[in-house]
């Protein structure tokens, strides 16, 4: 019988099958690797890994296929969700799932993601944001923070000029037809479980045939916060909680929707 | 199968379902929203996919997504909407995902106009996305050779896993003709096992991708797909002759609707004495330059005219095939003015005047 160490041992430390035995790109202290893991866990939990293709964005997560062990698809710049769109409709038996960055969501791909929200299309949108374009070396993003700096404001984001931080879960909650819309962060342990839990339920939704599920996940960026990993996790709470608050904008609904 | 008559738009689209290709995404515009429209209503009948897009931005990222699957997937659209789509078609062309293309021209630069044109050759033969990629291209000249052509680009696209365009000038899409299709539709075509997306079961995961970071590997992509270019230019080389014979002075050529309005010309012509004939290009990429050549560089041909609907896009490809051993002269009309048969008539005559001094 497992001794609830070995339970814990198990959980914290056992590779997913639905992630890959490789060394990942990301620098120390991204929590990309944490929000992939999660995604791994709830594919793993629900038995899904053998139907299940995943979308892959531009950004750091470009190489996200190289870490999850199933079938994937590597998209144009925001484009995911119009892939993710036409996989889906003609493979409704299948489990799909987009991951993508604040640059590419927010910014690129914004005509994508509102139209495939607003048809409820099934499948799951993990989406990572971390005020800033990482990949690129440190832009401003549409989700960057009044004042924050980035390389191309250098003085930081002057909300005259550049407008204020696009905050995707709400303005998507404004649709009728989306099934869930959930921000959380993985900032720390507490709230990476809650995560985990959003997680799992956008891909329970799926299994059960429910229209699309967006999570949004806070996440650190130190390299191009210019900071280091821990101060990157007070950063999340301190600076960004006060302009993406976490929470469910809209919950899993009972399927009448569409 | 008894003729029908068809508007060139509906054939198209019936076309496509005649070769098992039930799934479309489309966003409307003219002059090919018909196909658009005809599909809402079939597709449900045959159990099939349509859905109409927010943008050919998206519409053609769908198509990247749904080609993923195995399955046989199309869009229709019109030069600017083609552009747009040029994003997604570097990447299908890039990652080796098969699809179907139709581009129903209409006059640009721009918004351009809505009338018949074939302005968009240079970006269908050319690449007009970014990268080393070539499409399959193929012009009809009739409904029923769109009909026709329709289903050989699926073919065509699943030899090679490659995106193939088909190209018709607004004509082709509005006109009414007599068709023929098959008896009957064929079954939708399963997902092809050995590269599709269909679940990492019992196998490897698959990943469907047109990113290569080490430039050795990407390089090496890209002479893959060179050589699969390579194998077109020797497998799919389609032209059609017209009164091309041994005594002919002059060669036109010729493609799409606009062949058909140089067949006019060459027959009043040939009643006034002059001796010519018609070399019409069916793929235009692969272009038919071996056989141009050929045939232009006969005993008694004295030069070429190419006709377009543009301001001289194919001509540079016949100039190309020539290599210089007879002049190519050009005369075409733009921006939806249709070149008449007596238009090409007089240029000729004047060639005539010129080539026989
Ligand atoms: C069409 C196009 N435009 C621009 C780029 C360059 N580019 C690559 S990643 C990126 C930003 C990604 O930022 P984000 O989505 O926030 O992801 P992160 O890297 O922060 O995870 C940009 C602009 C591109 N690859 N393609
Ligand atoms: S640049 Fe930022 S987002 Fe990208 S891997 Fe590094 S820390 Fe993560």
């Amino acid at each position: 019988m497992k001794t609830e160490e070995q339970d814990i041992q198990r959980s914290a430390f056992v590779r997913p099958d639905s992630m890959t035995d490789v060394v990942t790109h990301y620098c120390p202290g991204c929590t990309h690797g944490v929000i992939h893991r999660l995604v791994a866990e709830a594919i793993d939990d629900l038995g899904l890994r053998e139907r299940t293709v995943g979308v892959a964005p531009v950004g750091c997560s470009v190489l996200a296929y190289n870490y999850f062990n199933c079938d994937f698809l590597e998209a144009p710049h925001g484009r995911a969700p119009a892939l993710g769109t036409g996989f889906k409709r003609l493979r409704p038996d299948m489990i799909v799932f987009t991951y993508q960055g604040d640059g590419d969501l927010a910014s690129i791909g914004m005509g994508e993601i509102i139209h495939a929200a607003n048809r409820g299309e099934k499948f799951t949108a993990i989406f990572v944001n971390n005020a800033i374009y990482g990949m690129t070396g440190g832009q401003m993003a549409p989700t960057t923070l009044p004042m924050q700096i980035t390389t191309t404001c250098p003085t930081g984001r002057d909300m005259n000029e550049t407008g204020h931080p696009i905050k995707i879960s709400e303005l998507l909650s404004t649709l009728t037809t989306p099934s869930y819309i959930e921000r959380v962060s993985v900032h720390s342990p507490q709230h990476i479980l809650k995560a985990k839990k959003a997680i799992r339920q956008a891909f329970q939704n799926q299994v059960d045939d429910k229209c699309f599920s967006l999570i949004e996940v806070l996440s650190t960026c130190p390299t191009n916060w210019g900071i280091t990993p821990t101060e990157a996790t007070s950063w999340v709470e301190d600076q960004m909680f006060k302009f993406f608050p976490l929470g469910c904008f809209k919950r899993p609904d009972d399927g009448k929707v569409k | 199968m008894a003729k029908v008559l068809m508007k060139g738009n509906e054939a198209i689209a019936e076309a496509a379902l005649r070769a098992g290709a039930n799934n479309y995404f489309c966003y409307p515009i003219t002059p090919q929203t018909e196909v658009a429209e005809y599909m809402a209503k079939r597709m449900p009948e045959v159990g099939g996919v349509f859905l109409q897009g927010e943008s050919e931005v998206a519409v053609g990222n769908m198509i990247f997504g749904a080609a993923a699957t195995g399955k046989r997937v199309f869009t229709t659209s019109s030069s600017p909407g083609i552009s747009l789509m040029q994003e997604s078609i570097s990447y299908m062309a890039g990652a080796q995902l098969p699809c179907v293309i139709v581009n129903i021209m209409r006059g640009g630069p721009g918004l351009g106009g809505i009338l018949p044109a074939q302005s968009d050759y240079f970006q269908a033969v050319k690449g007009g996305g970014h990268g080393d990629y070539r499409l399959l291209v193929l012009a009809p000249s009739t409904v029923q050779e769109a009909v026709d052509l329709m289903i050989l680009s699926f073919d065509l696209a699943d030899k090679y896993r490659n995106p193939v365009m088909m190209i018709g000038d607004g004509m082709i899409g509005q006109m009414m003709e007599a068709v023929e299709f098959p008896d009957k539709d064929a079954d939708p075509k399963p997902p092809d096992e050995s590269w599709a997306a269909t679940g990492a079961k019992d196998r490897k995961p698959r990943i469907i991708k047109s990113l290569f970071l080490d430039p050795v590997k990407l390089e090496e992509n890209s002479w893959l797909l060179h050589e699969k270019y390579e194998r077109m230019k020797k497998e799919e080389v389609r032209f059609e002759l017209y009164k091309v014979k041994p005594e002919n002075e002059f060669m036109i050529v010729s493609y799409g609707t606009m062949a058909r309005i140089c067949q006019t010309a060459i027959d009043e012509l040939e009643e006034e004495g002059v001796s010519i004939g018609l070399f019409r290009p069916i793929s235009l990429f692969p272009f038919p330059s071996t056989q141009i050549l050929e045939e232009a560089t006969k005993e008694n041909v004295k030069a070429l005219l190419t006709v377009e609907m543009s301001t001289a896009q194919m001509m540079e490809d016949v100039v190309m095939a020539v290599v210089g051993n007879r002049p190519v002269e050009f005369y075409g009309r733009c921006g939806g003015i249709v070149p008449t048969p007596e238009e090409v008539k007089e240029k000729i005559l004047e060639m005539q005047k010129t080539y026989s001094k």
